[in-house]
């Protein structure tokens, strides 16, 4: 059939110019740089097998059966056959097989990534408090008690708790080469595991529409060794500037800024402003 | 002055030329149609047969109409965004712009081009395959026309007047407030849906009354039509979903409009609440508009295989099986947004079980071509197509069904892609299938072949070439939504090849709406009613079908039965003579003005000018007032003129 064939020609070239290296390698599914994204790659690369096990068997029986039954004199013409229970109890029982095979690994890894990644060495967590405004990443460390914008810095082969919010429009913090995303909403705190296997630097992006200026809401996650990521921290104890609330505030106006590092954080603890008619109680369950 | 000038600066849409363009064509066009109308002396003939008819077959011709219309409105949004795409930092559009168009380019396809698509067909073929004379309530099919024309009419007029929304097609708050999206482009959105909504849930009760009571003596439900299966399925989701949504949007509307806080942050309203709302109908919405495709897709594969469609209970089940599934599966469109590993598991499961039932269906398609007599006609390539490319989408639909990796699929282009093949590779290419297979019935001359063909090719090669690239892109980390991108992150190779594609698929279409011009001119006149030899009771009748459909309704006596009528001679007594007076329902002009009103009402809300909103509800419900007393709502049709339509079509005897 020609359009099988135009189809797996144009699935070829494409595939040849992913891998080809056209690609950037630092936001890139299939490409995971932290144990969270490839424990998902693997997911995908599973489910992907058995679709494509599935469109094969598939598009063999189409073609068989269009070349078969499409001539002129078709000499197995049955216009009454209807039925075939044998036939149709197969094409029931393998869908639930698959659907099987891919709902156990499902489950199962819906529940690990609920946890910190294992390391190396058993190494204690680091929190980092994310927020989206419009339209711009805040990063705020309570640990080092520093604040970024549109960028941040962790250790690599750490385990990164990245607790998620949202001021005005709910966005998604999606770094793809680290690990799949998760929504920062403005009265619900969320938190995401993520974790660099190595130094390096990473695009991160804000995957739910938030309006105006959402195309620029870009970040960088740049992954550094223990040792860098402590100079880096001195680095910035002594030579950035503190961070006020006036300032703070400005930041948080609807626009887009650019890389912004701060040596102190505001006293706001970074429970939305708008929230103080609000019943918080239930609002924390998120992901732990 | 300066306050009338400053009230029509921000009334019409104003500093954009391409908006300048479109006001100088709406004008333009306008005037032609009024013009064409008052020359050829066309009004009386306009309102006497078509805008007060309450004939199921013409209002199912003015909703394809609309229907092609919105398609031709979507596909230029597509293709304005695809322009500005089509490489890294372009300002063809900015930010703004584009965020309308994404917004009216989702909501038009879906609700006012995929909707009335398919409650088209419905019209178009639902009563003459069951073997009845019209809808059970007639007017009310013409009010639920109207509704969706004044909705979307209303949705439409606001990138002129006012602004359009810009919140995307699902309109997710706190964006969606009134807070962070002031203005009334928002408003055109909830009203505009507001008002179509109605009519489709009228046309959901409609449709199942219809199917239920009024079919042939002898039609048992598992003798009848795949296609009116699958309405009266859809039918059932229709009445338990789009209640949900009238009333999601009525709370979104009150927030705006009367600051409520049902979605707002401050408070105590909870933004989350709409997603969830929005995707307890929007989900079952999908199979709204798939679940109409797949019985299209038996008729046509059952059809031009010559033969009977394979496995016709597994068929029934599965399809009410995916209509319950359906309803329990609407979190998957929100696993990010941490409802914890239990949910997610839940939901992830509920939608791979979805791939069962349309698993079973796929084979008996392919099961049915086997042992046929396969005719490659223009319809059966948009059926044949339709199994690869709707396969490609459903299982990339079972990858995003695993919540953990959906976090890495989630609003990028991946989802966007997915969801293109199943809607397009399912619904349009069901619409252009069915468009085609019933378009004798509808104007009684037969779409040319060759040029439906090179419309086939060009539309779904080019389909390919514009969504097969998204998957790719979208694993690179691009997210839907983005006006803009930059170079350098592996994109713009992709993205200009998506580019092309869209082109193609425009290129297509016009060849597809040259192809209606050229054989409403020349084409092939179907004198027979029955030009591709059918199976079921639309091909017994003339095409197009007298305003009674039969002289006599026939009695069904197994699936399929028009085959076997032809085979035993049978299909004579559907015409034999002597005839009875027939009850028809009288016309009505009610629906269309009850619909302005609708309008009227709608635009007065949509600027918060109350007074206008009360005086347009104020008009409704004098409408529906002057019909309850209306008592000439009847007529019967003498025999002498059954007898005078039975005579030339050649059957009276």
């Amino acid at each position: 059939m020609k359009k099988i064939g135009l189809k797996l020609f144009a699935a070829l070239t494409l595939l040849l110019v992913a891998l080809t290296g056209c690609a950037a390698d630092n936001q890139n599914v299939l490409n995971p740089q932290g144990p969270v994204a490839r424990t998902q790659f693997h997911l995908i690369v599973w489910s992907f097998v058995l679709m494509a096990i599935v469109v094969l068997g598939v598009f063999i029986i189409f073609v068989v059966v269009l070349v078969k039954n499409g001539k002129k004199n078709n000499p197995n013409y049955d216009p009454e056959d209807d039925g075939n229970v044998k036939l149709e109890i197969t094409w029931t029982v393998i869908p639930i097989i698959i659907v099987i095979l891919l709902a156990i690994p499902t489950v199962k890894t819906t529940y690990d990534l609920e946890k910190p990644p294992k390391t190396a060495e058993a190494k204690t967590p680091m929190t980092i408090v994310v927020t989206s405004a419009d339209w711009k990443w805040i990063f705020r460390y309570p640990e080092q008690n520093i604040e970024t914008v549109n960028y941040v810095t962790i250790p690599a082969d750490r385990p990164i708790k990245f607790e998620l919010q949202a001021k005005g429009a709910m966005n998604s913090f999606w770094v793809p080469s680290l690990g799949g995303q998760a929504y920062t909403m403005p009265n619900m705190q969320m938190s995401l595991w993520l974790q660099a296997d190595h130094p390096g630097d990473y695009i991160g992006r804000g995957a739910n529409f938030t309006g105006k200026g959402f195309a620029h809401m870009q970040f960088n996650v740049i992954a550094k060794s223990d040792k860098d990521f402590n100079k880096w921290v001195q680095h910035v104890k002594s030579t950035a500037p503190r961070l006020t609330e006036e300032k703070y505030n400005e930041i948080l106006k609807p626009g887009t800024v650019g890389r912004m590092t701060f040596s102190s954080t505001p006293k706001d603890d970074g429970a939305d402003l708008d929230m103080s008619g609000m019943d918080m109680g239930g609002m924390h369950h998120g992901k732990h | 002055m300066e306050n009338i000038k400053h009230f029509l600066g921000n009334f019409f849409v104003t500093g954009e030329p391409m908006i300048y363009m479109a006001d100088v064509a709406i004008v333009l066009v306008s005037l032609g149609i009024i013009f064409v109308l008052t020359y050829f002396k066309k009004w009386k003939w306009l309102w006497k047969e078509w805008l007060t008819t309450v004939d199921a077959k013409k209002i199912g011709i003015m909703y394809i109409i609309a229907a092609l219309l919105m398609l031709f409105r979507g596909g230029v949004d597509a293709l304005l965004m695809r322009t500005q795409l089509a490489l890294p930092n372009l300002h063809f559009l900015d930010s703004q712009h584009y965020n309308e168009i994404f917004t009216t380019h989702g909501t038009i396809m879906i609700l006012f081009m995929a909707m009335p698509f398919i409650i088209g067909l419905f019209n178009i073929a639902v009563p003459l395959q069951i073997g009845a004379r019209d809808v059970a309530f007639p007017f009310l099919n013409a009010v639920s026309f109207w509704l969706f024309f004044a909705g979307a009419m209303l949705f439409n007029l606001s990138f002129v007047i006012g602004g359009s929304p810009d919140a995307g097609w699902t309109s997710y708050t706190p964006l969606a407030g009134k807070e962070l999206d002031p203005g009334v482009g928002e408003n055109y959105y909830l009203l505009g849906l507001q008002i179509a909504g109605i009519g489709t849930l009228a046309t959901g009760v409609n449709f199942f009354t219809t199917i239920i009571k009024m079919r042939a003596p002898g039609m048992s439900l598992m003798k009848m039509p795949m296609f009116t299966w699958s309405v009266l399925v859809t039918s059932v989701i229709i009445m338990f979903a789009f209640p949900v949504l009238t009333v999601a949007l009525a709370m979104l509307t009150i927030d705006r409009l009367f600051d409520a806080h049902f979605f707002t942050v401050a408070a105590g309203g909870q933004p989350m609440q709409w997603a969830n709302l929005f995707w307890i109908w929007g989900h079952p919405e999908v199979y709204i508009v798939i679940l109409p495709a797949f019985g299209v897709f038996s008729e046509v594969i059952a059809t031009f295989s010559r033969k009977k469609l394979f496995g016709y209970h597994a068929m029934v089940f599965s399809m009410v099986a995916i209509s319950v599934l359906g309803f329990i599966t609407w979190v998957h469109h929100f696993f990010t947004m941490g409802a914890g590993p239990g949910v997610n598991s839940f939901f992830s499961l509920s939608t791979m079980l979805i791939a069962i039932p349309t698993g079973v269906k796929v084979f008996n398609w392919l099961f049915t071509l086997n042992k046929g007599k396969i005719q490659f006609t223009t319809a059966m390539l948009w059926a044949l197509a339709f199994i690869p490319n709707f396969l490609i989408g459903g299982l990339t639909g079972v990858m995003l069904a695993v919540a953990p990796a959906d976090y890495q699929y989630h609003n990028s282009y991946f989802l966007i892609s997915h969801f293109h093949y199943v809607l397009i590779g399912g619904t349009v290419f069901a619409a252009f299938a069915g468009l085609t297979y019933w378009w004798p019935k509808m104007f009684g001359h037969i779409l040319n072949e060759r040029l439906g063909k090179w419309a086939f090719w060009v539309f779904m090669i080019s389909f390919n070439v514009c969504f097969l690239p998204m998957y790719l892109v979208g694993l690179l980390g691009m997210t839907r939504r983005m006006y803009t991108y930059p170079a350098g992150l592996g994109w713009t190779s992709l993205n200009l090849i998506e580019t092309i594609g869209a082109f193609g698929m425009g290129l297509g279409f016009i060849i597809m709406v040259y192809n209606i011009y050229w054989s409403a001119r020349y084409g092939e006149r179907d004198t027979t009613g029955d030009p591709w030899d059918g199976r079921t009771l639309e091909w017994a009748t003339t095409s197009p079908a007298p305003e009674y459909n039969f002289a006599h309704i026939p009695t069904i006596q197994q699936v399929d039965d028009f085959y076997y009528m032809k085979k035993e001679g049978r299909q004579k007594e559907i015409s034999k003579a002597p005839y009875k007076p027939i009850h028809m329902p009288n016309n009505s002009g009610v629906p269309i003005i009850m619909a302005v009103f609708f309008f009227i009402g709608g635009f007065g809300l949509v600027f918060e000018w109350i007074w206008m909103g009360i005086l347009g509800g104020i008009g409704v419900l004098a409408c529906m007032l002057y019909r309850s007393f209306e008592t000439h709502d009847h007529h019967y049709i003498p025999v002498d003129e059954i007898e005078r339509t039975e005579r030339e079509a050649g059957r009276f005897s």
